[in-house]
């Protein structure tokens, strides 16, 4: 077993992006995410890497994609109202097969809404919140260690799938201090982008060789001189206006997700194994929803917990196979309401799904959400 | 001007065919620039003056913008990226920190650089990162067809300036010289071997440069505003340049009108990755002793 320590979620969150091979961090100071912004000032130089504190937040999102391209894996962080203004960039690093990983503390929206206060709200921004239709995947820790190990995922996957990845985390986790295992040293797996051998500028930067599903590229500066366009492009990288070329480096975009499910889906199921009702919860939700578990099963109700860690694309066929068993799905999330439309959509004809949420600044109690559990079995018996 | 052969193979023709091979992807040409624009000779002084400095082809990036600059990374034969609007400095900055050894050169237009991506510009000329910025200024948005930008004189009209501009206009050359720029200076396309010299020493200056180019938008700007062909446009320059010299000696109502070329400002600041490098290098030092 590795070294334990103590840590709080947005410095697991460095901590682990530097272990993943995060080496320039440019970012703008917003609460609940300035810790990380902070932590990698302090640790990108002694590591060998670079942080810069951009102008504003587009130019954060711009500069890593920059960082990015030059072949250094890059990050940026923020919260609620700057991963609004980061919207854009994202379709271009999403389009322009990019890796980057953006982490977005979410705290209480919409618009500067309450800083300091924990929500979940930025979910289905997550999922469209750039224009356009695009790939996309996110991720959401439920505790520091988590935070840390999976933070090394996100920069694996996107590495891999050549896409930015979302780091949803919320401020309960990023603000919250417990112990983390850390991995053994060199028990670390990386996953580093495809990059061509020999640079050759007459290679299509963007073509896709039978058996792979995004492109092999240099970084600038190998001698590949290569174009990357936020524009719909050919396999050379340059822009096209062809109906044919834009469906199908469109529909490649969609598949290169779609078509690895298994490989990038991650969920925790919770005492589902007897479970006749379901908590549906992610992110620092989790840890309500677990007091509330117990406390259910003390009382003899067979409920369990279904937690997504891969938000995006979402565990659809894992929720799809407990569904049919389930006399009930509590969805507990702090916002109005928003990943419980997609259980709605996958679960909801085959029992009822409920919702729970908090959108007022305060969290969700164990109470809450055994309360939510409880109310609506007692109105069925009644 | 860069890809016009006139039947007549003179010197000047066949060094620019020349330029095209070495350092440009005529399968992508001719460009998309409308007869008479100016951009195609700025983008023919940017290379005319990578070649002059000797630059490694593999080891120059150049970033652009959105709008009709943005296009010419595109036909250049380098790696090349073009970003989303206002934005290539950032992406710039981006490339640079990641690899400080090579040669990245921005080319933005007014629109671009100034309103969209005006707080990108001083941040960087702030930060002297180096890079350099060259701008296609046209006055005018000539992509979208027309509308009025930063740079549009005072009462001069465009299709969101029906009734005459009532902004005042951004001298961006000046505005990066007053955010810190190391290296700042106004070339014109009349004026091609003036601006060729410019850019060269731009790129050659260590820290952040930028090369306020008056570019010519006789489609759009031009015909707005009654300024003939582009011809006409180009004569403009040529009959109202005058240096940073001259204009020293002139007063404010002489200058009105003119178009002032040359170097604002040659400075030496402390570059920012030079000074990132430094940090590195010392808290290595400190871990080992």
């Amino acid at each position: 077993m590795g070294k334990v320590v103590l840590m709080q979620g947005n410095e697991a969150c460095v901590e682990g992006a530097i272990a993943a091979g995060m080496r320039l961090y440019a970012g703008y100071p917003i609460t609940p995410s300035t810790e990380i912004a902070e932590i990698s000032a302090l640790r990108l130089p002694q590591v060998g890497g670079t942080f810069i504190q951009m102008e504003d937040e587009i130019a954060s999102i711009a500069c890593a994609i920059g960082g990015s391209v030059a072949g250094t894996k890059s990050m940026t962080a923020t919260s609620g109202p700057g991963f609004s203004l980061k919207q854009e960039n994202l379709g271009y690093a999403a389009l322009a097969e990019i890796p980057l990983v953006v982490v977005d503390v979410q705290r209480t929206g919409p618009s500067t809404g309450m800083p300091t206060s924990p929500s979940q709200g930025d979910m289905m921004m997550a999922r469209w919140g750039t224009h356009g239709d695009h790939p996309v995947i996110a991720l959401s820790p439920s505790s520091v260690e988590e935070t840390y190990r999976l933070i090394i995922r996100a920069f694996n996957l996107s590495e891999k799938y050549r896409t930015p990845v979302l780091f949803m985390m919320d401020e309960i986790i990023g603000h919250l201090r417990e112990g983390v295992t850390l991995p053994e040293e060199g028990s670390i797996e990386i996953e580093d982008r495809l990059t061509v051998r020999f640079p050759d500028p007459k290679r299509k930067a963007y073509e896709i060789k039978s058996g792979r599903f995004i492109p092999k590229m240099a970084p600038f500066g190998k001698g590949q001189r290569y174009n990357i366009t936020g524009l719909m492009h050919d396999e050379s990288g340059f822009p096209t206006n062809s109906p044919e070329v834009a469906e199908k480096l469109m529909s490649r975009l969609m598949h290169k997700i779609s078509d690895h499910y298994d490989d990038i889906v991650q969920y925790e199921a919770v005492g589902m194994e007897d479970a006749d009702v379901m908590i549906f919860c992610y992110g620092g939700t989790m840890r309500a929803a677990i007091s509330a578990q117990e406390e259910l099963r003390a009382q003899g109700k067979r409920c369990g917990i279904f937690r997504p860690i891969t938000i995006w694309p979402f565990p659809e066929r894992e929720l799809r196979d407990f569904a049919p068993r389930l006399k009930k799905i509590v969805v507990a999330e702090h916002n109005y309401g928003q990943m419980v439309l997609e259980v709605e959509r996958i679960a909801g004809k085959y029992c009822p799904v409920e919702f729970v949420g908090k959108y007022n600044g305060t969290v969700l109690t164990p109470q809450d959400i055994a309360k939510a559990v409880l109310g609506q079995e007692e109105g069925k018996e009644a | 001007m860069s890809v016009v052969s006139t039947g007549d193979v003179s010197e000047k023709t066949l060094q620019t065919s020349d330029l095209i091979y070495k350092y440009m992807r005529p399968e992508h040409l001719p460009q998309i620039w409308c007869p008479g624009c100016g951009n195609g000779t700025i983008m023919r002084d940017v290379v005319q003056a990578i070649d002059n400095l000797g630059l490694s082809r593999d080891k120059t990036v150049i970033v652009s913008g959105i709008g009709c600059s943005s296009r010419a990374a595109g036909y250049m034969d380098f790696d090349t990226i073009h970003t989303t609007h206002g934005r290539a400095i950032a992406f710039a900055t981006g490339i640079k920190l990641a690899n400080p050894e090579l040669e990245v050169i921005v080319i933005a237009g007014d629109g671009d650089i100034s309103a969209i991506g005006g707080n990108h510009l001083i941040h960087a000329a702030r930060r002297n990162i180096g890079i350099t910025v060259v701008v296609m200024n046209n006055n005018i948005y000539g992509m979208t067809g027309g509308q009025y930008s930063p740079t549009t004189p005072t009462g001069d009209y465009g299709t969101t300036a029906p009734y005459g501009n009532l902004d005042r206009s951004f001298d961006i050359a000046g505005l990066a010289y007053g955010a810190g720029a190391s290296y700042a200076a106004r070339g014109s396309v009349y004026h091609v071997r003036e601006t060729i010299q410019l850019i060269q020493d731009g790129i050659r200056n260590i820290g952040f440069s930028i090369i306020d180019v008056a570019s010519i938008c006789p489609t759009y700007y031009g015909r707005k505003n009654k300024k003939g062909s582009a011809v006409d446009m180009l004569k403009w320059q040529k009959e109202n340049a005058v240096t940073m010299e001259q204009a020293a000696r002139m007063t404010d109502e002489q200058k009105k009108g003119k178009l002032i070329i040359g170097v604002l400002r040659q400075a030496q600041y402390p570059e920012f990755t030079y000074q990132y490098a430094r940090l590195i290098a010392r808290l290595a030092k400190e871990r080992e002793e």
